[in-house]
């Protein structure tokens, strides 16, 4: 009688690899749907691209590394990437712009480093920075929602023939655009931020923090609300980032002043705050190990992020702050690392070396 | 109803149990025969009491424990020792190890036993002896012997009983406590008086086994309570894996965590399984040692699956077909649990006293894990480890072998409950890098204990050799300067002899002061020598009898390895060994030549001293002077003599008869240095080099000697100090 040998435990969980990432796709869509009743279809022509790009080269460097394509396909990582990427671009970006990133996202930033769950840094906002850096011009031009009067026109979002024209020519796109909430924010010279509001039109016509961009944000938590019912992450890094920025805002709002800084609010609901926080800052590979650990990179993701749209050059900078805390990462899991059981203090890693 | 704690991480996997709840414990007809592994439990084997052939008595002792952490071994039936050898045993490497096997005789026949309900009068002593005797173990998976685990240097003031039983599928502790939860009460009642009554005597169940503690309840309401019985209390806590393990359960019930590196009982708590209590319990109370246990047989390989009472040593087989296995449907049998339990590699291997489970599940119930990917660093892992680690970092410098991270990380404190593996999405086996890593660690602990006992042997061999040598040349030195100072004092002797005409005259008979002092050097010197050998008589043949064993022993070991060289199972004459064999045999010689130069020493000395032993070694000495032909001389007088008559010869030699005598001397050793280059060189031995070199100076003194020889020939007087001769020639 055959009786097979294996290595305890016995029984295994139902969760799988497929399962978490096909959770964060899922969790995208709502994010997805708001982006697209307000910019149109640039977004999800961004998503296709990206996934048809991000799978190919996925499939082409796992064969060049001779690892069974299928099998790595199917953990549906490549996807992840390929959509996060194309969520962030600008809708009705050139094609080539989406092609350009992903390639070098799934490539370079994952790939070159060991592929998946060795990357150190998060392939889609590497994808980003790469992008922004090289093509600024293309990266901060941004589809005015639709349903903003300006100057009592109603934008419109192009129709999807026009859509892929713009996408495919490159050319076309100035008729559909505006400034976004954070660009037209960065741009306030004098005026208090009430009036402000009042004068421009992406906030008179928004409840909040702007026409559109609101509830492209509390889409994205919408999302990142499922995904930590869910149990596919913890509440740690994306509520350290909403804190850290939340607090950082709260002490440079100054009541709302010519030189005032903005809102918690504006901040919160701005840009790509939730997606970030949520969608980017979770993803586990990148960040550091801890509960208390991914906590502080949040917030100090939150920080960084504050900094850069206040006093930086970017009216947005999810990237760079995100890019600068993989850095961090494995620095902060050598002062975080949990207290175990029967050990009185938690200690560092490295005093930990020393004492034994 | 006591506070209760929560633990760190925990995971909630299918529990499974009602599959093997459907009916009372069912008995197990006598296997034909049993397997008695001698090594059931944690600490040494025990040591066997019997030999083949040996008839048996149900509950004999057969094997007894050895050394503190050890256990004790019964027979569990009746009938003949039909082996006692290396067989295959349930553990996770499938090793082999000794047995004892019986064949049963059918009738089951008890050795005269009996107990007593009356422990309260016994000692804590007597009970803890009893249950040694018994041979009684943790039941509940680890197998550590309770009679240590109950005399703890500690005061208790919790005695903590696990019925936990947290693993998905097992139900034996559960079944054991519907159907005899006052024999459990009893048990527990004996540990409590065992440890001096604790102020809290704990039974930590979980929520899913209602009926049980119902049963318990019921129990407890009925118990004759004597006026000393302790006060015990059942607590609830929610169904979550690992509660049952100890740490964990001592947690959850006092809210304290056990040290790291220490015992539950240094925070004044011992922890028992609940069925070790029913096995004290038959123990005291009715004399049996623990021959039979509660096994759960389940999964859905099995047609009837239940709980057993089954005697240890029953091959799984024998209970597997009681519950009805079928073997097509199981792609691995697992001793104990689905979390912590091992696969068993054959169905002939025993149950042992801390099998609680078996677990035949089919291949759709327990799917085979998918291949594992790489860790994405999730994080499920460390949100249910209770021992709150970092599996996955514990798993990354697993792999690249980085043990000092992996001790910073406390890989030591991993329980290996196998929660992280379980919610892996990667169903990476984290467990066994940890297990292997361990394994690593633990044998790198013990390469470094040895080398550093080697190290300070050896710096303890270093030092002695210092400490000698030191003293050796503070000997010397002392030597030394007693030397200079007897010189200075004969110089001013001699002085003052000078001034002396008598003694001047006297010394000028013997040619000069230089020479008569270098003279009396060298008597003094010989005296010396003879007095030292004298001195110690006794002891210097000891010495030499001593040498003579050693170089025998030596000469017959070396013997024996050069037969087992030649006699060597291959027989295939290899160039390494033919070396081998060469060098043995010069080994051989050696000590050969040794011993033998031992037993001459030995022989010379008896002689010498049968010869020397009324004389005092002035006496001696002035015998030699005047009588050199005293056949009672010894080697040391000789040379005494010789060196007198040498410094009488050439006080009274001319200084040509000196030269003559120099260049003659020098011709016999250069004589002896030539036959012994020849015979070098006959032999081809390695050493032709220095003896050719010795010749050759030889040569070149003798040619030296035969010039001022020729000089001297005319009427010259040689200014030569014969002294720096009569040294060469020493």
């Amino acid at each position: 009688m055959a009786l097979g040998r294996s290595s305890s435990p016995h029984a295994h969980g139902p969760r799988s690899t497929q399962w978490v990432m096909q959770q964060v796709l899922l969790a995208t869509v709502p994010g997805l749907i708001v982006l697209t009743s307000y910019f149109g279809i640039g977004t999800l022509l961004n998503i296709i691209i990206a996934s048809v790009t991000a799978l190919a080269c996925e499939a082409a460097v796992l064969k060049l590394r001779n690892r069974p394509i299928g099998f790595y396909l199917r953990d549906y990582s490549a996807l992840v990437t390929a959509v996060l990427l194309g969520l962030a671009l600008p809708p009705l970006a050139p094609w080539w712009l989406t092609i350009t990133g992903t390639a070098f996202a799934i490539i370079i930033a994952k790939h070159l480093y060991g592929g998946m769950g060795y990357n150190p840094f998060n392939p889609a906002m590497i994808g980003y920075v790469v992008l922004l850096i090289s093509f600024p011009l293309q990266m901060s031009v941004w589809v005015a929602p639709t349903g903003l009067m300006v100057d009592g026109i109603g934008a419109v979002a192009p129709s999807f023939l026009s859509s892929l024209q713009i996408v495919l020519t490159g050319s076309g796109i100035d008729g559909f655009t505006a400034a976004t909430p954070l660009d037209a924010f960065k741009h306030n010279s004098g005026l208090l931020v009430e009036h402000f509001y009042q004068q421009t039109p992406q906030f008179s016509q928004g409840r909040w923090a702007g026409l559109g961009w609101e509830w492209v944000n509390i889409a994205f938590l919408l999302g990142g609300i499922y995904l930590l019912a869910r149990k596919v992450f913890t509440w740690h890094a994306p509520i350290g980032m909403l804190l850290g920025l939340s607090v950082m805002a709260l002490f440079n709002y100054d009541g709302g002043s010519s030189t005032s800084d903005g809102s918690i609010i504006f901040h919160l609901l701005s840009g790509a705050t939730m997606f970030g926080a949520f969608f980017i800052v979770t993803d586990p590979v990148t960040s550091a190990t801890s509960n208390r650990g991914r906590f502080i990179y949040g917030a100090l993701i939150g920080v960084i992020l504050f900094v850069i749209r206040s006093w930086g050059n970017y009216p947005d900078a999810l990237a760079f702050a995100v890019l600068l805390m993989n850095f961090a990462a494995p620095f902060i899991d050598y002062y975080t690392p949990p207290r175990t059981y029967g050990h009185g203090k938690s200690g560092t890693i490295i005093h930990r070396s020393k004492e034994d | 109803m006591s506070k209760i704690w929560d633990i760190h991480g925990g995971i909630h996997p299918a529990e499974n149990k009602q599959q093997s709840l459907g009916g009372p414990i069912q008995a197990v007809p006598l296997p034909p025969s049993v397997i008695l592994p001698l090594s059931q439990h944690i600490g040494a084997p025990a040591a066997p009491l019997v030999k083949v052939g040996d008839k048996v008595l149900k509950g004999q002792m057969i094997a007894a424990a050895k050394g503190f952490v050890s256990a004790p071994v019964h027979a569990p039936s009746s009938g003949i020792v039909t082996a006692i050898e290396e067989l295959t045993v349930p553990h996770a490497s499938g090793m082999q190890a000794p047995c004892i096997v019986i064949a049963t005789d059918g009738d089951d026949s008890w050795i005269a036993h009996s107990g007593t309900t009356l422990y309260r009068e016994k000692s804590a002593e007597e009970l803890i002896a009893l249950i040694r005797e018994a041979g009684i173990t943790g039941l509940g998976g680890a197998g550590f012997p309770s009679a240590v685990k109950l005399q703890p240097r500690q005061t208790i003031n919790t005695l903590i009983i696990n019925a936990t039983e947290c693993e998905p599928y097992i139900t034996a502790d559960d079944q054991l406590m519907r159907q005899r939860a006052d024999d459990i009460l009893v048990g527990i009642d004996i540990l409590a008086h065992i440890l001096g009554d604790p102020e809290r005597v704990l039974i930590g169940i979980e929520d899913n086994k209602p009926e049980a503690q119902k049963a318990l309840a019921t129990a407890l309401q009925n118990r004759q309570v004597t006026e000393n019985a302790s006060a015990i209390e059942v607590v609830e806590f929610p169904t979550k894996y690992p509660s049952g393990g100890e740490k964990q359960l001592i947690q959850i019930l006092t809210g304290e965590e056990v040290p790291s590196g220490q015992l539950p009982a240094d925070l004044g708590i011992v922890c028992q399984n609940i069925g070790t209590t029913h096995a004290i319990y038959r123990a005291i109370c009715h004399g049996e040692p623990l021959i039979s246990r509660v096994t759960t047989v389940t999964g859905k390989a099995c047609d009837k699956p239940g709980n057993f009472e089954v005697l240890i040593g029953t091959p799984v087989e024998h209970l597997l077909t009681e519950a009805e296995f079928n073997n097509a449907l199981c792609p691995n049998l697992v001793m104990g649990g689905p979390m912590m339990g091992f696969t068993l590699a054959s169905t002939s291997v025993p149950i042992i006293k801390s099998t609680n489970c078996l677990l035949a599940t089919s291949a759709e119930e327990n799917p085979a894990p998918p291949p594992a990917q790489a860790c994405i660093r999730c994080g499920h892992c460390a949100e249910v480890c209770p021992a709150n680690l970092l599996p996955q970092q514990l798993y990354w410098h697993a792999q690249s072998k980085n043990y000092e991270r992996l001790e910073a990380h406390h890989l030591g404190d991993c329980i290996e409950c196998g929660a992280c593996s379980y919610v892996c999405p990667s169903s990476i086996p984290l467990v066994q890098y940890y297990r292997a890593a361990k394994g690593e660690i633990r044998l790198m602990a013990e390469e470094k204990r040895q080398s550093d006992r080697a190290r300070e042997r050896f710096e303890h061999h270093q030092t002695r050799i210092e400490r000698e040598e030191k003293e050796k040349a503070a000997k010397r030195e002392a030597r030394k300067l007693a030397a200079e100072a007897a010189k200075t004092k004969r110089e001013a002797e001699a002085k003052a002899a000078e001034e002396n005409p008598e003694g001047s005259a006297q010394k000028a008979i013997d040619g000069g002061d230089t020479k008569a002092t270098g003279d009396h050097d060298i008597v003094q010197a010989a005296l010396a020598r003879v007095a030292a050998n004298k001195a110690s008589p006794q002891d210097q043949r000891k010495r030499f009898e001593r040498a003579i064993e050693t170089t025998a022993a030596r000469l017959a070991k070396a013997e024996q390895v050069l037969e087992a060289l030649n006699t060597g199972e291959d027989a295939g004459q290899s160039s390494e060994k033919l070396a081998q064999i060469e060098q043995q045999r010069a080994t051989i010689e050696q000590a050969r030549l040794r011993h033998e130069e031992a037993k001459n020493k030995l022989a010379a000395l008896n002689t010498d001293q049968s010869a020397a032993e009324p004389a005092d070694g002035k006496a001696q000495a002035e015998t030699a002077t005047t009588n050199t032909d005293d056949p009672g001389l010894d080697r040391a007088a000789t040379a005494i003599a010789r060196a007198q008559k040498n410094a009488a010869e050439q006080a009274t030699l001319s200084p040509q008869q000196k030269l003559q005598k120099q260049r003659d001397a020098l011709q016999n050793r250069l004589n002896k240095a030539q036959a012994r280059l020849a015979q070098a060189e006959s032999e081809g031995s390695e050493q032709i080099e220095a003896f050719s070199n010795a010749v050759a100076t030889l040569v070149a003194k003798l040619a030296a000697a035969e010039l001022k020889l020729a000089d001297a020939d005319p009427d010259k007087t040689p200014k030569q100090n014969p002294i720096s001769i009569s040294e060469e020639n020493r």
